[in-house]
């Protein structure tokens, strides 16, 4: 319970300079530095990425799990699961393909429709949790499921149609004409807007307080008056969002496909928990969260850059995500 | 937290209640196909079928069961599948003089794979769904680099695993049967039984009444990965060969853990039992099977298996009081 009230004795240390400076490092979550040191990495390795249309391309192909990454984090501190999402993303993509039809005029009210598909996932997997108190694992797993099928329904089991450019340019397009930066990308413009809001939502309102109070211990936050079921209900409905957002992207950034979305679920819990959220909830932070996902895509680039093959790059994500929660709970016994 | 810690009265054996849920589907599959379907639903082939479709899932829910059982879970299982699919076919090279010994690797594979969950579990206090992701995807990282297709042969002895008859009874089915009885006994006449519902049900009570939880645990997860290499050499007989993708291709993972809890055991741990988990894997097949003889598509499927294991779930879940997450 040091966070917010220090005791004397790190007043004490804060006074001095380097004490100070070991005060900022041990407050820091240990994902930026990992973060940092893998970016530091890659740009020797390729000099290029340290330049800022590097970091744009960077930041653009890892848009969309970073968002993704942003949503799953409201149900994670709420102490739940979103496994549908990566399901979503893939209907957003197919189904806005077969409802644009080749028509870009069709587009804006399709992306309209996709939001209103998110919006009525996330009420449904709110609601069947709260109130047939199916826990959100199941619930979402069942989602998982039958989203994924019904988008393969849709398309008949093949990509189907084509985006048009007016919908694509979000996800692979840039901006041109900003003075400093030249171009930026689209995703990357969204990126920005999307984590400031949420972190905005999580860590400024009340209505994200009563969410990680209901993380921290659900009873509790009942018994003060809490509205559980609405809060969570408003957790979900921030993640299938999310995914909404992040499918639009990545159909912008890699067209029509029927996997787009396969395992999206599970990188973005582990992005979250890279950052220091807490599974079960109660903890987390939306710089973490981001930061999580944008680490995730670093060591990919960074493996790519020394020729590992694609499998064995999934396979060190997997040992680097046990090491840091790992070491997180060392961090933690040990205080 | 009042819950007593070990629900069951010891030597009963409650029927749980998906076994209405089971009656209840097969009912509504039998009147359904009858009305609309094609061919008889009451056939002992039909019957057969749905135990056969049961087996791949079926072995590996039972030892899912005991993970969940003790608030724990395994990610991992698809991957090991496919490990053990791959393994078991490369060494045997179509020869039945290599059936010891890849049997003997496989097991050993799985043991140490239960054992490094478990102990990453519990002395490295890593939660258990992101533990068993890293493990998982680090195998699967390991295989498909070593194996892009199919990989070797298994021996035509080998193949008796999944094809052979015991007088009536397919053999898969039978040691389906066996897998799921010794998951009973193991469950519910051992102490070990009785020691997971205790930790499953609250791990901290568990330990300060004495219990060694953290080797509980452990046994949770060698149980739940030995049951995922019994999988994996059944799919490698019934293929005749393993690939890298056959467990993920299964979904084994998560259509493991939503068996066991449409079999009425609580994710959180603590309540449930190896029947139950039984009983989840037909009402899947037996939804299978009906889709079949009524000739819906696969995606159709899909679509309403995932709304079954809402459906299930909630229809245990909505009277309770307890807040859920």
């Amino acid at each position: 319970m040091s966070d917010g009230h220090p005791t004397r004795v790190q007043e004490a240390i804060r006074g001095t300079a380097g004490g100070r400076w070991r005060e900022v490092l041990r407050r820091l979550p240990p994902i930026f530095v990992v973060l940092l040191a893998i970016c530091v990495w890659i740009s020797f390795l390729n000099p290029r990425f340290a330049t800022v249309p590097g970091i744009m391309s960077f930041l653009m192909r890892a848009a969309p799990a970073a968002i993704l990454a942003a949503g799953q984090l409201f149900v994670i501190v709420s102490g739940g699961f979103d496994l549908s999402v990566g399901s979503l993303i893939t209907l957003v993509v197919l189904g806005s393909s077969m409802l644009i039809g080749g028509d870009p005029a069709n587009t804006w009210w399709v992306i309209a429709v996709m939001f209103l598909i998110g919006i009525a996932v996330g009420v449904f997997n709110g609601a069947v949790t709260s109130w047939l108190r199916v826990p959100s694992f199941i619930t979402t797993l069942g989602m998982l499921v039958t989203l994924k099928g019904f988008a393969l329904l849709w398309t008949g089991g093949a990509p189907r149609g084509f985006l048009p450019n007016n919908f694509r340019v979000f996800g692979r397009s840039r901006v041109t004409g900003i003075p400093g930066l030249e171009q930026v990308p689209y995703a990357v413009i969204i990126l920005v807007v999307t984590a400031v809001a949420a972190g905005y939502l999580l860590h400024r309102t009340g209505w994200g307080k009563q969410l990680i109070a209901l993380g921290d211990n659900p009873r509790a936050a009942r018994l003060s008056g809490v509205p559980t079921a609405r809060v969570r209900i408003g957790a979900f409905i921030a993640s299938s969002t999310s995914a909404v957002i992040a499918g639009i992207l990545l159909g912008g950034f890699s067209g029509v496909s029927t996997n787009v979305g396969d395992g999206q679920e599970l990188s973005a819990i582990s992005a979250t928990v890279l950052g220091g959220a807490k599974l079960l909830g109660g903890r987390g932070t939306m710089a973490g969260a981001v930061a999580g996902a944008l680490t995730l895509q670093a060591l990919f680039t960074l493996l790519n850059l020394l020729g590992w093959p694609k499998p064995l790059r999934d396979g060190l994500q997997g040992l680097i995500i046990i090491a840091a929660v790992a070491y997180t709970a060392w961090r933690e016994q040990r205080r | 937290m009042s819950r007593p810690l070990i629900h069951r009265k010891p030597g009963r054996l409650a029927l749980p209640p998906t076994f209405l849920f089971l009656a209840g589907a097969f009912a509504a599959a039998w009147l359904l196909v009858s009305l609309f379907g094609r061919g008889q639903f009451l056939s002992a082939a039909n019957i057969t079928n749905i135990f056969i479709r049961s087996v791949a899932l079926g072995i590996v829910a039972v030892g899912q069961s005991f993970t969940i059982l003790g608030g724990s879970i395994d990610l991992s299982v698809a991957h090991l599948i496919s490990v053990t699919a791959v393994m078991s076919s490369f060494i045997m090279q179509g020869d039945s003089a290599n059936i010891a010994r890849a049997v003997a690797v496989v097991v050993a594979i799985g043991l140490g794979v239960g054992l490094l969950n478990g102990l990453i579990i519990t002395k490295l206090r890593v939660n258990a769904l992101i533990a068993t992701l890293g493990t998982g995807l680090f195998m699967q990282g390991l295989l498909s680099t070593s194996f892009q297709n199919f990989a070797g042969a298994v021996a035509p002895e080998f193949e008796v695993f999944a094809y052979g008859t015991w007088g009536p009874v397919p053999i898969p089915v039978a040691v389906l049967l066996v897998v799921a009885a010794l998951g009973v006994l193991v469950m519910h006449r051992t102490r070990f039984g009785a020691y997971l519902y205790a930790v499953g049900g609250n791990r901290e009570v568990a330990r300060l009444s004495g219990l060694r939880t953290d080797r509980v645990l452990i046994g949770a997860h060698v149980i739940a990965s030995l049951s995922a290499v019994l999988t994996g050499l059944f799919i490698a007989a019934r293929l005749g060969a393993g690939a890298p993708w056959v467990g993920q291709d299964g979904v084994y993972d998560l259509e493991s853990i939503a068996a066991v809890v449409v079999g009425g055991t609580a994710l959180a741990g603590g309540r449930g039992g190896v029947l139950g988990t039984l009983a989840g894997v037909l009402i899947f097949s037996i939804m299978d099977a009906m889709f079949n003889q009524l000739g819906t598509g696969a995606f159709l499927k899909q679509v309403f298996r995932g709304l079954i294991i809402i459906a299930a779930v909630a229809s245990y879940s909505f009277r309770s009081k307890e807040e859920v997450s």
